[in-house]
């Protein structure tokens, strides 16, 4: 799956400021179709940031996230024009990733 | 979700793996310029916590332990969700040596809903966005130098996100 992520990571001072964006149907598995039938949950599982060869932040979610899952965190390093890679993988092992430049 | 399709599920996922991992290397593309670091991996998810009912229960297979009130965790959470699906919780906290923040609501089916590692170098503070299936009271636990802190705050919710 390709085109899921959006990021903006924005770095002031010695700190960058991560938000995401992704768009996922977060399915709990309580939610019933318009036949009544159960939608299997469907949810992503664990998001990873990784800056300069480090993890800086993992993300391990439930299906309890609302939809189109967003995310803010912060760090300290990180400068403009760095890489910033997320990646995330869901319950059904479909994943996506992608490399941002630090703004 | 039983545990014969959760087992099922990942032998699936692992014998798929596999196989786009054997057919890469027999193809020849073993050298192909994958990005340095690994992907995310489910391997990392604790399936066991995000089952669980009560907030002990959920932080004893998350942490292996219980939590105790905090003044030095701030949970950031509105009075009155107009739309359960979308609730914004913001958790911070001023605890030396912060390694992971966990976000439970105490009323939905399963009450873990988030939990995030912390590595160091990393600040204490995450917002993100959850499903409330009704009115409930959130706990936000933050895990510093190897114990764990809470805050709890009631949120009213109008409309359930757990529903159909």
């Amino acid at each position: 799956m390709a085109g899921t992520i959006r990021v903006r990571a924005t770095s002031s001072g010695d700190t960058t400021e991560v938000q995401s964006l992704i768009r996922h149907p977060m399915d709990s598995g309580f939610v019933k179709d318009r036949q009544g039938k159960l939608i299997p949950a469907h949810h992503i599982e664990v998001v990873q940031f990784e800056h300069g060869g480090k993890t800086v932040f993992t993300a391990l979610w439930g299906p309890a996230v609302s939809k189109d899952p967003y995310v803010k965190f912060s760090f300290k390093g990180g400068k403009k024009g760095d890489d910033l890679k997320v990646s995330w993988v869901d319950n059904k092992g479909t994943s996506d990733s992608l490399v941002a430049k630090i703004q | 979700m039983n545990e014969f399709s959760d087992a099922h599920n990942v032998a699936r996922r692992t014998i798929l793996k596999g196989a786009i991992a054997g057919s890469l290397v027999g193809l020849g593309f073993d050298t192909f310029p994958f990005p340095a670091f690994a992907d995310a991996d489910a391997k990392h998810w604790p399936g066991d916590a995000f089952k669980q009912k009560s907030e002990a229960d959920a932080l004893k297979a998350l942490y292996g332990k219980s939590a105790q009130a905090s003044d030095k965790v701030s949970l950031d959470a509105p009075e009155i969700a107009e739309n359960g699906a979308v609730v914004p919780i913001a958790v911070t906290s001023t605890l030396p040596k912060v390694t992971g923040i966990a976000i439970l609501v105490l009323e939905n089916p399963n009450v873990l809903a988030a939990a995030y590692k912390i590595p160091e170098g990393t600040q204490a503070s995450v917002s993100n966005r959850i499903k409330m299936a009704k009115t409930s009271k959130v706990v936000a636990v933050v895990e510093s130098g190897g114990k764990l802190y809470s805050a709890t705050k009631e949120v009213k919710v109008t409309v359930g996100g757990c529903g159909g």
